[in-house]
């Protein structure tokens, strides 16, 4: 298995993380739900414009800190954090933080497409249209970038004003991703994005994926090594919520410093 | 040593007929009780129209539906004027879900999108018991206690008007309401919430353009269920709107408009109140049966305007 992964990352360029400037810093952070330590004191910075992997076994807390980005773990009683999470030089969740405007700025895509039971239009418009945009001609405008970024408008163009429940899993997920850009934000979160899908649609997310990068800082929670060698310029490995080690792609896959992290990757356990 | 070797398979044999056989005695159950309950309602229907039939015939439809005079016994020329009631139900029904459907709704998101946990499991079988009143109960409330405060309110000698018997009306097909509404919040997924707070939404809104219109069809459906609860309702209404033959029409600057500040009697409460002391076989007996043939119109147009409109909703929502 691992021989597979350096054929992948054989041309993959070494990146330096000083290099970038952080786009979001975690400070020794930790989240809790109730007395449950999810992730523990986890401190590493994401540097911006990059695709950045979390990878992990199953319950290492690597949704749990993706999802503490953008604050949707506010939505879950007896969830608290502590330590810092900066993001444009403010803790995220200091009490100033507007969350509304947070999340405009750091957007999401769910491990199961949920585009809204409204037509493929309206979905894309949704957040334009919160943000207080009317003017349909506007709307069209935006709704045909985002599309178009997602690659998904040559095959939804001819019909925007039906159900979006009606496009195939893999359209379903683009057009969330699509949704997501609308608003234009800064980070996009992607959590397990490809794995309700089948392995073409992956791909396609995944070539997606490469050409949103430059553009987004991208976060992506995989449980597919594969694909976050692929994907990815920098990994992270948590293991017990914890960060075990954080590095470009190309180095946790071929050197590993951690005896736990070759053994992950190496499928040893996990 | 052959025996063996084709017992295994007649064995197979003989479970296979057993299954169909059983599988068709289940099949022609449920197609009995399917069957039944259409038969049923077409045999009520039937029933209706053979038992009016004799007055609708002597009388015409148009006195009934246009008429304002109700004397079915008078011996100076009896009137079988039958608007007022007409009126006096669709305006105390409309009222009533006017006033049932907001608070309803409302209280179901409060239950199912905002309160906390525990709040949640206390409210939603408290609300439900408000079902299990008997509506007598809630009828002697309407004239003993909402009646004379309606009166004080408005300045009238009598409280027992449309208003009143609307209120109660209301109260009557909230649980049903808040039950059925609440059931279809319940049932919309997570996943969209989530989706809409991550796009930026705030609480409110995510209410009113995610968990709302997805919940759409469910709420309607329970509008409609209370909606069949108030324009049947018979004993509350009966007691709380004073019972007195009006019409429900006021006049202001000359225009007739709907009021519900006078007494009125509802078509329900009309059939029970001369049902039990009419000559078997009598015009005024068969005229009775208009006034129900009236009455199972309402609903049933009502009911299917509802399933049209929630049609069209979900062919302009439907995938395709």
């Amino acid at each position: 298995m691992l021989k597979l992964e350096k054929d992948i990352l054989t041309d993959k360029p070494e990146v330096d993380p000083a290099e970038g400037r952080d786009h979001v810093l975690a400070q020794e952070f930790s989240v809790f739900y109730g007395d449950s330590e999810a992730v523990a004191r986890v401190s590493f910075g994401i540097p911006a414009r990059l695709v950045t992997a979390i990878i992990g076994p199953s319950g290492c807390g690597k949704s749990t800190f993706l999802r503490a980005i953008n604050r949707m773990n506010d939505l879950i009683p007896h969830c608290h954090v502590t330590g810092g999470l900066v993001f444009d030089g403010k803790n995220i969740y200091s009490k100033q933080i507007d969350v509304v405007a947070l999340r405009r700025r750091i957007g999401m895509v769910f491990q199961n497409p949920n585009p809204f039971p409204k037509s493929v239009f309206d979905n894309v418009a949704y957040g334009p249209r919160l943000a207080g945009i009317r003017r349909k001609s506007r709307l069209s405008e935006i709704v045909e970038q985002s599309l178009t970024r997602a690659a998904l408008w040559d095959e939804v163009k001819d019909r925007l004003g039906q159900n979006a429940l009606g496009l195939s899993g893999g359209q379903q997920q683009r057009l969330c991703i699509a949704r997501a850009l609308a608003v234009e934000p800064e980070i996009l979160l992607m959590d397990e994005p490809t794995s309700a899908l089948d392995p073409q649609s992956t791909a396609r997310i995944e070539d997606l994926i490469g050409e949103l990068r430059g553009d987004y800082t991208i976060i992506i929670v995989t449980h597919n090594m594969q694909q976050a060698a692929r994907v990815s310029d920098m990994t992270a490995f948590l293991y017990e919520g914890r960060l075990i080690e954080f590095g470009s792609t190309k180095k946790l896959f071929t050197k590993p410093e951690e005896k736990r992290t070759e053994d992950y990757i190496t499928g040893r356990f996990g | 040593m052959k025996r063996t070797g084709i017992a295994p398979e007649s064995h197979l044999q003989a479970n296979t007929f057993r299954r169909k056989l059983i599988d068709q005695f289940i099949r022609f159950g449920f197609l009995c009780s399917g069957l039944l309950v259409t038969a049923i309602l077409l045999l009520i229907f039937g029933f209706l129209i053979s038992k009016s039939w004799p007055a609708l015939i002597e009388i015409g439809p148009m006195e009934f539906l246009t008429g304002q005079r109700w004397m079915p016994s008078s011996p100076r020329g009896a009137g079988y004027g039958a608007l007022p009631m007409i009126l006096s139900s669709i305006v105390v029904t409309v009222a009533a879900l006017i006033i049932a459907v907001p608070w309803g709704v409302g209280a179901a998101i409060f239950i199912n999108e905002i309160a906390p946990t525990k709040l949640k499991e206390l409210l939603k079988p408290f609300i439900e018991m408000l079902a299990i009143f008997p509506s007598v109960v809630l009828g002697f409330f309407g004239l003993v206690a909402l009646g004379p405060f309606i009166a004080n309110l408005f300045g009238l000698s009598s409280g027992l008007n449309g208003l009143t018997g609307a209120i109660v009306l209301a109260v009557m097909s909230l649980p049903t309401i808040v039950s059925i509404s609440e059931d279809a919040l319940n049932s919309v997924p997570n996943a969209y919430r989530e989706a809409s707070y991550g796009l930026g939404a705030n609480r409110w809104e995510t209410i009113a353009r995610v968990s709302l219109p997805s919940a759409s069809s469910g709420i309607i459906a329970g509008v409609m269920l209370g909606f069949g609860r108030a324009v049947g309702e018979t004993m509350a209404i009966l007691m709380a709107a004073g019972n007195a033959l009006n019409m429900p029409i006021t006049e202001i600057l000359g225009m007739p408009v709907p009021t519900l500040m006078k007494s009125v009697r509802t078509l329900t409460a009309n059939i029970a109140i001369e049902g039990s002391d009419v000559a078997w076989g009598s015009l005024h007996y068969h005229s009775l049966f208009v006034l129900a043939l009236i009455l199972f119109v309402i609903t049933f147009a009502v009911n299917l305007v509802a399933d049209i409109m929630h049609n069209r909703f979900h062919k302009l929502n439907r995938a395709r």
